[in-house]
This record gives C-alpha cells, structure tokens and sequence, in this order.
C-alpha cells in the first residue's frame, strides 16, 4: 500500500525548501519613519524573501533605499548583489496608470515586488500586470 | 492624494522654476541615466565644445564612471546671450552590481570586485548629490534600448519630487534601432531632445534647450 508521508525518513535535510514572501501592508509601513522600511525591506532581501509592499514608497525612500542598497553590496562577500525592484509603470510619471485612476487615486505610489537582484527576474511589465520569475537558490 | 496632487504640480513647477534660479554661481547640471547611456560622451562633448577639456574616459563597458565628475565654468553661448552652468557627469544608477559583469569583459576577478565595489559607491554618491548638490538634471537615455525600466521611472521620480528642471535627452540617434518616440512615449510630461552625442548630432538643439531650461 502506497504510503503517504510529510516526514523526511533519510534523516537529511528537510524535503522542501520555499521561498518566502512578505505581504507588507500600507498601514504597516505607514507607521514607520524611512530608514525603518528600508531597514525592513533589505533585511527581508538579504534573507532571501520576496517583499511586496501594498503601497510602495515615497521617491526619497526609494532614493535612500538605492543608496543603501549600493553600500551594502560586499563583492567579495556574501554574495549579495542588490535588489530587483518592480512596480507598475507611470506610477512616479504624473500618470497614475488605469488602476489608479478607476480607484480614484491619485498617490503614485503602487504595488511593488522587491527581491534580491539574483534570485527575481522580471519576464513582463505593463500597466496592469507585473510578471516575474523567482528562482530558487 | 495630497502627495499626489503634488506630484502632479512637480511636472508643470519644473518647468517654471528653471526661471527662478538666481544669483552669479553657475548652476550644477546633473547628467543621470542609467550605465552606457552615454552619459560621459554627452558631458565629454559639451565641455570640448565650450571649454576645449574633456572630462572623463568613455568606455563600453558599464560603470566606468564611477566617480562624479565636475566640470566648472561651461559657458554656453546662445543667440547672443551666455549661461554658464557646472555639469556633473554622475555613475549609471542602478539598483545591482555583479562583479561577474565584468569579467564578460575581459577583466581580472580582482579587478572585477574593486570595479564593483568602486561602482556601488559611485551609485550611492551619484544618489546623494541628486538629493542635495545639484540644480538641474539631464536625464541621458540609450534611444535603442527600453525606456521603461524601473530604474528610469523611479529616478524621473525622484528628479521630479525634488522639483529640479529636467530634460530627457534620448542618446544614440545615430544607430538604426534608436527610437525616439518611444523615448518621449515614456516620458510626455518632459521635453525631450534627441542626439547622438557621439556623432554630434543635433547639438544645436541640445545646446537651445540646456540654455532655455537651466539659463
């Protein structure tokens, strides 16, 4: 009789690896002064996670998140080589996209995917959709 | 939505505060964009053609600025008048550096991990004096390449959220595949000028438009 079994029985390592995803919400970050999103968002990359903030950031957050991103890239270190950053397009143009404009919204800030730079590739873009392909290490 | 009402003011106040700058200091044109736009050629072009100096080495291979460069005292003479602007040649900005890029290259790894280190300090320093030292912006694009990338929107962005006067200046007309259209698709709240800083294209215009935006 087959047997069904979520137990790794070979005693080695654990049968699945995931990958993670942190789901922030907008009241969440809302409540934390710059440098604490960035903080949370690059420790979350540096564990390797997916970040998906429900409302992005302000465009001297994403300065800053730029800025220290580059300062903690050690090439000769532990491998990390900065973040892949997507969210929709138009959001920081003036035009907030069809989303946005149906939600009568007019912040341009969006959703966005943040993931370390080697592990995220964006397969498409548009106005409406963000594809992209997360790999395991 | 207050932000966003903001942000909506930012395209048409950028425009307008071109005509506030006072005093006698030349004003610090940033040159932005992300790596092998062109953006030393473009700066390299602008001050031979008005100074007789260069100011930085020109090169394929990505992030060979990886230092600001400042260039000062650049006088423009146009229809009869002179502006006379610093233009600052700044690292292609981007959100990773690995060191593996350039050994593709034919660069040493040792040299390849210094470059990288050199690239992503360069980026940092580029995205501090964006936020404090400089008083315009020319935002450099590669017309053969895809203008929506997050990069570029996220640095319009940012340009835009500081309130500086910016010209999009869609580079590399002088290859077949440029597209300038898609250039100014991407970006229709701003001006944008083509050229080929290269060749010299179209620097007429490119020279009209710096005096008329940061003059």
């Amino acid at each position: 009789m087959a047997e069904v079994t979520t137990t790794d029985d070979d005693g080695g390592e654990p049968p699945t690896e995931g990958i993670q995803i942190d789901m922030i919400s907008a009241d969440r970050m809302d409540g934390l002064r710059t440098m604490e999103k960035i903080r949370l968002i690059l420790d979350g990359v540096h564990d390797d996670n997916i970040v998906i903030l429900e409302s992005g950031l302000q465009p001297e957050e994403e300065s800053k998140l730029i800025e220290r991103t580059m300062t903690e890239i050690n090439p000769d270190g532990d491998g990390f080589t900065g973040i892949e950053i997507e969210s929709y397009p138009g959001g920081s143009g003036g035009d907030n996209g069809f989303l946005g404009r149906l939600m009568g919204n007019d912040d341009p800030n969006t959703l966005t995917v943040i993931g370390p730079a080697d592990r995220i590739e964006t397969l498409h873009k548009d106005e409406t959709l963000i594809s992209t392909l997360i790999t395991r290490q | 939505m207050f932000m966003g009402i903001l942000t909506d003011l930012r395209s048409s106040i950028s425009r307008a505060t071109s005509s506030l700058f006072t005093g006698g200091e030349p004003k610090r044109i940033g040159i932005y964009g992300p790596p092998n736009a062109g953006k030393t050629t473009l700066a390299n072009r602008i001050a031979r053609d008005w100074t007789g100096d260069a100011v930085g080495p020109e090169s394929h291979v990505p992030h060979e600025t990886r230092r600001a460069r400042r260039k000062e005292n650049v006088e423009i003479k146009r229809n009869g008048k002179s502006v006379t602007i610093d233009v600052v040649d700044t690292p292609g900005v981007t959100t990773k550096v690995d060191y593996k890029q350039f050994l593709e290259h034919d660069i040493e790894k040792e040299d390849a991990v210094r470059r990288s280190r050199e690239a992503t300090e360069g980026v940092a320093e580029a995205m501090h004096w964006l936020r404090e030292d400089v008083d315009g912006v020319i935002y450099v694009l590669d017309a053969t390449e895809d203008p929506f990338t997050q990069v570029n929107t996220m640095l319009v962005g940012i340009i835009e959220s500081q309130d500086l006067p910016v010209l999009i200046f869609a580079n590399k007309i002088d290859l077949d595949e440029a597209s300038v259209q898609r250039v100014s698709n991407a970006f229709p709240q701003h001006e944008t000028v083509p050229l080929s800083a290269l060749e010299g294209d179209n620097m007429d215009e490119v020279y009209d438009k710096i005096a008329e935006y940061f003059g």
